[in-house]
């Protein structure tokens, strides 16, 4: 690949080049020629004034899949000027109160916000699943539940607690969880479940991702609480272990739990004023719904082609013209 | 001090004494430690929270309720926020983002490599203008002006501030010793309170945008101006000041004309700190939307890019450098003598053409799109190049992590084990395992034996402070990581110190290392590092060594440095070996470097707590990220945040009474030979 790398002689010749340039005083595209040239084309189709969108972005990718689908849409589509702001969870739902936040895109659970600022403030209002089913739960790497198959039953994690023992976990065995954004009951699972095993907090989704890589690589034992849908499964097919199956309420006493995950509807919350302008930027939020593997395909041209989430929202679009025709059928 | 004086001849022996009292109470502690292991260790889950936390909740939710009300603080909210909005927004439109209803910004790359160009030949000389208008074309090269510009903006804005406020608190602090009692323990909590802690009530107050984002980092970038103008007024030498009076001058004119001027190298190095410590915060930024090189960072971290998230790193290395040379060569230029005038007409006739030169290219860069917008592709007599520099440095860090990982990790493990085993655990073991009430005894005795009744007293108020928080054990596990950082902050600090101090060739290449380990946001090396040493506390002091040893090398080259030629050509003459001179000449005389070292080592080892809770590390930094993410862990976040900064405090006063203790033994010795 010649034009892959700049040869310090090139780089001196292009200095010049530059110079020479200068020099003339003159060449090369003036800026109002290149401004009046890029007006884009009008949106097709838009019978309401949309306006403006502000539009949390959350720090994953399957977050980010969603927000560059529905920014192109509405902004190609529909004509609107969508606002990306990237924030974290908390600070976005403030930003309902606070007027600055429209729209959050994919909410995983979150029932103390949910209670603040739906139920109790009334500034923010669930619009509905995004199609999305959140799975939380413990994993291993694919290798070792190809050759231990039997470590994917909770009961058999006592045998092996010695192998997942690490520095950390004071001679038990290591459950490592990840970022404190997520739910979890891993602790109280542990206990209620009898498991000799301790919780070892990661700290980070970025933490338990390398984990997984070198477990990996390194053929080393790992068990972790992890989340689909993920980017990371395009790159490594970790396996869930059965815990004891979810029945309703039986995660009703944090304390008392010992059950799996239940499984999660991801939903769209706007705020509320937002929501009730009858704007067709609202209405797309609310219609905005596919599977867990339309966002893969998303999150895979991100996070493993390296496209921009903007090209990879269009490559996608493009892609499946009628499930967002139905998004906009409703107008 | 005054007891030093009076009293020389017990306080000479006394340290042999002091250090038999302090293995005596260490073993002590040991022994009652192992028989009472786990009794009262006060532990608390990682998902709970006491009664304490939960007040803090409430606090801060009838805050907010307050808040909501629209009040007169409001209004000054508003206009607070309003104020800061419009400046970064001029600016972004100035340099950074499309404006003026143009696709480009006002002025051009082109035209602020230019003006920076020009304005460092003229403040700096025409060495650090090169240097410069190097450093901002290789942004440019790197594919990240734009982003680059948005954080020089920023950063900009808030040096600006701090300047603006730090100053005058500065001067004042630095006349009136009343004001400084007043005004440190302010500094040393912004500068050791994670901005995990304060970013969510901030956005709350300040909406999200470029208000919030500049006083968090103005926060953090504050403290140093202060403290470095308030050190270079009182070490004006007194017979200068004492002169001054004796002419009869006012305090006023004292304060302009004799204070300021001399102190004015220390003030300049002040606010270079000050741009440092901004710089560092441009990742934290980037969690509450600040825009610039953070939010790449972020980005590329969400699918572990090392490589992107590297060179978009390299960039704020390269900010940092840059302007560090700028304003360390001001600091140096203001204490030369002018030149005579007919080199001064040169520089006249110099800078009116540069001026012209500047003002063309500047235009132009309003007029061609090559010259506004960073070009992608350069038309050369050889054909299109395109402009990649940034993926080449992406995908040659990509291969170098990987290649590292794959072939050392195996080694990296073991070195993690052996660490942990022989080092972490037993120290974790001794300050969490054993009841609260046997360390605190035994840490209030070792403050009173190394540094005397009063850090004793500040110990105990300290760590029943601590206590308060309701994480004692937490504070404890994070305290044991700390020491082992700290000691190995120290142990790099010195060797490389040393050694830097020594031969100015070692500088030469080591200098440029030391600033990008303090600049190089520490995402960056996260993800490798867990790589190769796993989630674990022994990575959370990897980071925490590669982002504190540099301060420490520094100030200990300084302090080598600094020992007189005279005195080496003495020892070497009198036929010493080079050991014998480090060991019996240098370090000796270097001492009062070497306590500062420990200081800011300590200092910078605590400000990474946090990051060592993103890694495994657990304890108070897992609780601060926790209260950062979780809105019922708030008050829980807010209470370890108080407990790093009470143990910040603790640390720094009994190191600096010890060490002026030591000190002050040391300088007798000295004098008696």
């Amino acid at each position: 690949m010649p034009r892959s790398w700049i040869s310090p002689r090139a780089r001196a010749s292009a200095l010049a080049a530059v110079t020479a340039l200068a020099l003339a005083g003159c060449g090369g595209a003036t800026i109002d020629s290149a401004a009046s040239g890029t007006s884009d084309a009008s949106p097709s189709g838009s019978n309401r004034p949309c306006g403006t969108v502000n539009l949390a972005v959350s720090p994953w990718v399957g977050y980010e899949a969603n927000a560059a689908v529905y920014r192109h849409v509405a902004e190609k589509r529909l004509g609107c000027t969508v606002v990306t702001k990237n924030l974290k969870e908390e600070v976005s739902w403030q930003g309902f109160s606070t007027g600055e936040v429209d729209l959050v895109l994919e909410n995983w659970g979150h029932a103390d916000l949910v209670k603040k600022y739906v139920t109790e403030a009334k500034v923010a209002v669930d619009l509905g699943p995004t199609g999305n089913r959140g799975i939380i739960g413990w994993y291993v790497p694919p290798w070792l539940a190809k050759e231990h198959p039997e470590v994917l039953d909770w009961k058999n994690l006592n045998t092996f607690a010695q192998k997942f023992a690490t520095s950390e976990s004071g001679g038990k065995g290591q459950l490592l969880d990840g970022d404190p954004s997520y739910v979890t009951n891993d602790a109280a699972l542990v206990k209620n479940l009898g498991l000799n095993f301790a919780v070892v907090q990661g700290g980070s989704e970025a933490t338990l991702i390398q984990s997984f890589r070198q477990a990996e690589a390194k053929k080393t034992w790992l068990l972790a609480y992890f989340y689909e849908p993920q980017w990371f499964f395009n790159e490594l097919k970790l396996q869930r272990v059965n815990l004891p199956t979810y029945t309703p309420g039986c995660d009703a006493d944090p304390q008392k739990v010992a059950c799996d995950y239940p499984p999660y509807e991801l939903n769209k919350i706007a705020r509320v004023s937002f929501a009730s302008t009858g704007s067709p930027a609202a209405a797309l939020a609310k219609a905005f719904r596919w599977t867990n593997e339309d966002q893969n395909e998303v999150s895979r041209s991100i996070a493993v082609d390296k496209l921009s989430p903007a090209d990879a929202a269009k490559k996608w679009a493009d892609a499946h013209p009628d499930i967002v025709d139905g998004w906009l059928k409703n107008r | 001090m005054t007891t030093i004086i009076t009293d020389p001849g017990s306080r000479v022996l006394r340290p042999v004494r002091r250090r038999w009292g302090v293995v005596a109470v260490v073993t002590l502690w040991i022994l009652l430690g192992t028989l009472l292991s786990g009794r009262d260790t006060l532990a608390l889950g990682s998902a709970d929270i006491t009664s304490f936390h939960r007040w803090l909740n409430d606090l801060r939710a009838s805050i907010e309720t307050g808040l909501a009300g629209g009040s007169p603080v409001s209004a000054l909210i508003t206009g607070v926020r309003t104020t800061i909005g419009a400046v970064v927004g001029f600016g972004q439109d100035l340099v950074a983002r499309p404006s003026f209803g143009r696709p480009v910004p006002g002025i051009g790359w082109l035209g602020v490599v230019a003006i920076a160009g020009y304005v460092t030949a003229a403040l700096a000389g025409a060495r650090v203008a090169v240097l410069t208008v190097t450093g901002l074309t290789f942004l440019g090269l790197q594919g990240l002006w734009q982003d680059s510009m948005d954080t020089l903006t920023l950063t900009a804005a808030a040096v600006g501030l701090a300047l603006v406020i730090g100053l005058p608190i500065g001067v004042a602090a630095g006349v009136s010793p009343r004001t400084r009692r007043l005004v440190t323990p302010v500094l040393d909590v912004a500068q050791t309170m994670p901005a995990f802690v304060y970013l969510t009530p901030l956005t709350l107050v300040f909406l999200i945008g470029p208000a919030s984002a500049t006083i968090t980092t103005l926060i953090y970038a504050l403290p140093p101006v202060i403290r470095l103008t308030v050190h270079g007024i009182r070490t004006v030498p007194g017979d200068s000041v004492e002169a001054a009076v004796s002419l009869g001058t006012t305090g006023r004119q004292r304060l302009v004309q004799v204070l300021l001027p001399m102190a004015r190298r220390t003030i300049v190095l002040g606010i270079n700190q000050t741009i440092m410590a901004a710089l560092s915060m441009v990742t934290i930024a980037a969690l509450i939307d600040a825009p610039g090189l953070g939010r790449t960072v972020l980005k590329a971290l969400e699918t572990l890019d090392v490589g992107v998230a590297f060179n978009a790193g390299l960039a704020i290395v390269v900010l940092a450098v840059m302007l560090d040379r700028i304003t360390s060569t001001v600091a140096d230029r203001g204490a030369r003598p002018r030149r005579d005038t007919g080199r001064a007409r040169i520089r006249a006739v110099a800078l009116a053409v540069g001026g012209l030169t500047t003002l063309w290219l500047v235009q132009l860069s309003r007029t061609y799109l090559w010259a506004a917008r960073f070009p992608e592709t350069i038309t050369t007599p050889w054909g299109p190049l395109e402009v990649r520099l940034g993926d080449d440095i992406a995908r040659g860090a990509s291969l170098v992590t990987r290649a590292v990982e794959t072939s050392a990790s195996g080694v990296t493990s073991t070195v993690k084990d052996a660490g942990t085993i022989l080092l972490i655990d037993p120290l974790q073991a001794l300050l969490s395992g054993s009841p609260w009430w046997l360390v605190t005894a035994a840490a209030v005795a070792i403050a009173w034996l190394v540094a005397g009744t009063r850090a004793a007293v500040t110990a105990l108020t300290c760590l029943l402070l601590v206590l308060a928080t309701g994480l004692w054990s937490d504070s404890m596990v994070t305290l044991a990581a700390t020491g082992v950082a700290t000691a190995a902050v120290m142990l790099l600090g010195v060797i490389l110190g040393v050694w830097m101090g020594r031969d100015r060739r070692v500088e030469a290449v080591l200098r440029p290392q030391l600033d990008a380990g303090q600049t190089m946001p520490a995402f960056v090396y996260l993800v490798p590092f867990v790589a190769l040493f796993g989630a674990s506390r022994f990575t959370a002091i990897a980071a925490a060594v590669l982002y504190a040893a540099p301060a420490a090398v520094k100030i200990v080259a300084d302090g080598v440095r600094a020992v007189p030629v005279e005195t080496l050509e003495a020892a070497v003459a009198s036929g010493s070996t080079t050991w014998q001179v480090i060991t019996k000449v240098q370090l000796p005389m270097a001492r009062p470097a070497l306590a500062l070292a420990l200081n800011q080592g300590l200092m910078y080892v605590l400000s990474m707590v946090v990051v060592g809770g993103l890694v495994g590390a657990g304890a108070l930094g897992y609780d601060v990220v926790a209260g950062f993410s979780q809105g019922e862990m708030f008050g829980k976040g807010l209470a370890a945040g108080l407990a790093i900064v009470v143990m910040g405090i603790l640390l720094d006063r009994v190191s600096q009474a010890a060490a002026r203790r030591v000190g002050a033994v040391g300088s007798q010795l000295h004098t008696r030979r």
